[in-house]
């Protein structure tokens, strides 16, 4: 095995090195910032070079070393490279030779582009760690195209109506990318402050993001009628959002599709925009990687299994967890 | 259905009441007179016969979005709703025809002769020249169920803007026993005929709990009281020679109770007698337990002896319509001094009967009859305001139910199944089970009553603490206590426990409670043997 599934993440024996880990381990190789994939107290880190703006930005001061997306690196027995996950800015999958055997474990990935991450790119492997967040067949994503002319038209209707608009939206990479879905001709755009300190670490790598205002305590957002404000979550029905006024809510996510979720949560719209591969976007991935052995983790894994075993895979279900996810994963 | 679908979305978008009301008033502004009718029928529950089993529509949408049926079966549970998960599986249309809600009603109702494999061509073609929110309103005309979030009250409330009339008036027109095929939108909504049918109902009129001091109400001399029954509310019409009886639900019932039919003998014509249906056997002195009657209530035809058994009777409370009148502008007195002189004198075989007043001088007084509830089969009082109209559904103030504090069990829960629609792929609905010696003996299950933060933690944990699965259902492992609340408790030789609950609900999570320390089986045969 040129990688092991263990309980601290995914080990490489060759190198001596973990993937992801969710335990503090000696040398780990992060594929994004997200925190549920870049923890703190590692010993050492390695990634993409276009991830570790975000993980100095999150995790402060830690021993890292960082590589070009493509480049190789020998550790121990194992050639190591990054490559474009298309998930989030910054996000890579990596490949692992080890002994003319190349793994990929790609992390989080999407398929489509969404006008800030890099392009996900298909490694050709031999064994591929695949995630199932949305490996269902009911998982279909909107045309980026629909999708902005969807927000701008609500956005435009707020506007008109003398309403603000609020989206929830995650402040790493789903943040970005509505505020890269907007046309500031509509009117002025508000961030809160933890999506405005990604937008910061974000421009300085290059990342075009439209003019954002940041509400702070010395802005009032009345003053801006008409505009739309990008907050995390946990803001839309918080202190922070009256302060906006009268304003309709909406939250983007992959788990917007579906009639029920969209409902609970009791926005006033869903936005059907997520960081992950839909169900025809995970099937082309995995197979332009030409992968035999494939390994699903992270979602509908006993599913998602079972349909790639009929289609002729070499299949393993690896998450020993529930397969069903709620949307409190960052879909 | 293009205008369909743009109000469905209209609804869907939104979580507030005005935007809603608006979105259904431009329809009735704007649609065609038949799309109008067969909207109104829809959101009221008058939906088409359905034409193919889901059965079949899985297997056929499976097969075209070229998909295993395995796979489709594992989707459904997660999406919640059968004709959502249709319109999401199927690959994007080949094409758009754009025709009116009535066309594809129409359609489907000429489909209902053909044989399975020209039904299936015709449904896989329909879905293939649907867009995706199209192809899930044609769905759910397939499959029958209409529950967008729009109550009755909301879509009267839009008509009544748009036609310009009282909504009250508007409510009763909606009212009785009417299908887009027996009436036309001119007919039920424009025209000012309410007398044309005459099976139709009056708008029930419904109380809100008591929730402070009852003595708040005023002064009791300005007050009705009557014992709250455990029946089924109903309506019973005798109007041209024939009778009608109405649940609450606005299903007419007749069929299943026809010993009212009697009531022609004893009452006029032109009356409209609001009760309560009871099951209760000549000359006992309490109804028979709700379980009795609801064996009357799941079939079209009832047997003799099922009649012999539990024989129903009308405790009448309010008197609606008296020699072809409608009443209920006249003060509560006046309606009930009326249905005490038409009822004074009928003989005891009448099956309608007068619900006794209870008089009462004092608060107090009332208060400790309330505690001899149980005792009588009621679940407390209902207070009415003597000068109150018979209003047109719930509107605080004038009708109240004053209930006797519910029974109460800690219980452990032990297994759990994922809810549907709006709480799909949450768990929400539990079975809990009280100790009998060392073991767990299940007795009840529960859905409602925690907030959807505690529905969300509880998920949480059935996902890690999941033993065992049976389908839908996951066995647990024993831990949570809940208080549960209910009713009553009845003998039920089906349960396993050999106890039934009447209304179990989660009235609290007792997360300070460790399992050991949650009722017994005796506990359960004492209350039994108390309320039972």
């Amino acid at each position: 095995m040129v990688l092991d599934f263990t309980d601290r993440g995914i080990y490489c024996p060759a190198g001596d090195f973990y993937i992801d880990p969710t335990r503090p381990v000696d040398r780990a190789l992060i594929t994004h910032a997200h925190a549920d994939h870049a923890r703190p107290g590692m010993g050492h880190y390695l990634s993409a070079d276009a991830t570790r703006p975000m993980l100095d930005h999150r995790l402060g001061k830690i021993s890292s070393e960082t590589v070009p997306y493509g480049a190789s690196l020998q550790i121990g027995g194992a050639k190591v490279s990054f490559h474009p996950a298309g998930h989030v800015p910054g996000s890579a999958q990596i490949r692992i030779e080890v002994a003319g055997e190349v793994w990929v474990a790609a992390g989080d990935y999407k398929t489509v582009a969404d006008g800030v991450s890099e392009a996900f790119e298909p490694v050709p492997c031999h064994a591929f760690i695949t995630e199932s967040t949305f490996g269902l067949p009911v998982f279909k994503w909107t045309p980026d195209a629909d999708l902005r002319a969807q927000i701008n038209a609500w956005w435009a209707a707020n506007a008109a109506a003398g309403r603000a608009s609020l989206i929830g939206a995650y402040s790493l990479g789903k943040a970005q990318r509505v505020l890269a879905a907007l046309d500031p001709s509509i009117g002025p755009i508000l961030t809160h402050s933890a999506v405005e300190g990604t937008n910061r670490v974000l421009r300085a790598q290059g990342v075009a993001l439209p003019p954002t205002i940041e509400v702070t305590q010395d802005t009032d957002p009345k003053d801006t009628p008409g505009a739309l404000a990008v907050a995390p979550p946990s803001a839309l029905d918080s202190a922070w959002a009256k302060r906006l006024g009268p304003h309709a809510t909406a939250f983007a996510s992959g788990w917007m599709a579906l009639r029920g979720i969209r409902r609970r949560r009791s926005v006033d719209r869903g936005f059907v925009m997520s960081d992950h591969a839909d169900w025809d976007g995970l099937n082309a991935a995995i197979r332009a990687t030409g992968a035999e052995k494939i390994f699903v983790t992270h979602g509908y894994t006993a599913v998602f299994t079972k349909w790639l075993r009929e289609q002729g895979f070499d299949a393993r279900d690896i998450d020993r967890q529930d397969s069903a996810t709620d949307e409190s994963d960052d879909g | 259905m293009k205008d369909f679908a743009q109000l469905f979305e209209a609804l869907d978008q939104t979580t507030k009441t005005n935007a809603k009301v608006a979105a259904l008033r431009q329809f009735f502004e704007t649609a065609q007179d038949s799309d109008k009718l067969w909207t109104i029928a829809l959101f009221t529950g008058r939906r088409p016969k359905r034409v193919i089993n889901t059965t079949l529509l899985r297997q056929w949408a499976a097969q075209a979005a070229d998909l295993p049926l395995w796979l489709f079966e594992e989707a459904y549970p997660i999406v919640g709703d059968l004709a959502e998960t249709i319109a999401l599986v199927l690959p994007p249309a080949q094409g758009h025809r754009d025709e009116s809600l009535t066309h594809w009603i129409t359609t489907l109702a000429q489909l209902r002769p053909l044989d399975e494999d020209a039904k299936r061509t015709a449904i896989q073609d329909i879905w293939n020249h649907l867009p995706t929110t199209e192809r899930l309103l044609f769905n759910k005309l397939l499959t029958g169920g209409f529950r967008i979030g729009v109550s009755q009250k909301l879509l009267t409330r839009a008509l009544a803007q748009a036609t310009g009339q009282e909504e009250a008036a508007l409510t009763h027109k909606l009212m009785g026993d009417w299908t887009p095929d027996t009436t036309s939108f001119d007919a039920l909504v424009l025209q000012d005929d309410p007398g044309a049918d005459a099976s139709r109902p009056y708008p029930f009129c419904l109380a809100h709990g008591v929730d402070g001091n009852v003595a708040d109400l005023g002064a009791p001399d300005d007050w009705l009281a009557e014992w709250k029954w455990d029946g089924i509310r109903g309506q019973l019409i005798l109007r041209d020679g024939q009778f009608f009886l109405w649940s609450r639900g606005e299903d007419l019932m007749t069929h299943r109770f026809p010993e009212f039919a009697r009531a022609l003998d004893h009452l006029p014509q032109g009356t409209v007698i609001d009760g309560e249906v009871l099951a209760w056997r000549p000359g006992a002195p309490l109804p028979l337990p709700f379980a009795d009657l609801q064996k009357r209530i799941g079939r079209k035809t009832v047997p003799k002896k099922l009649l012999s058994d539990a024989p129903a009777v009308l405790h009448a409370y309010d008197l609606l319509e008296l020699d072809g009148r409608d009443l209920r502008d006249q003060p509560q007195a006046k309606r009930r001094e009326l249905l005490d002189n038409l009822l004074q004198n009928t003989p005891t075989d009448c099956p309608v009967t007068l619900s006794p007043r209870v008089d009462f001088d004092t608060w107090e007084q009332l208060a400790a009859l309330r505690e001899t509830s149980r005792d009588r089969a009621a679940e407390g009082f209902m207070l009415k305001r003597k000068t109150a109209p018979y209003h047109a559904g719930r509107k605080r103030g004038d009708w109240w139910k004053w209930k006797v504090d519910p029974l109460s069990v800690d219980a452990v829960m032990i297994y759990a199944q994922a809810g549907h629609g709006r709480r799909a792929n949450l768990f929400t609905d539990f079975t809990f089970a009280v100790w009998d010696g060392p073991d767990l003996v299940p007795f009840a299950k529960a859905y409602s009553g925690l907030t959807d933060a505690e529905f969300r933690a509880i998920t949480a944990w059935v996902r890690k603490n999941t033993t065992q699965r049976f389908g839908p259902v996951r066995q647990v492992t024993p831990h949570h206590v809940f208080e549960l609340h209910f009713e009553g408790i009845q003998a039920s030789p089906r349960h396993k426990s050999g106890i039934a609950l009447r209304f179990p609900r989660m009235a609290r999570w007792r997360k300070d409670k460790p399992m050991g320390e949650a009722n017994t089986l005796d506990d359960l045969r004492a209350l039994l043997s108390q309320y039972g």
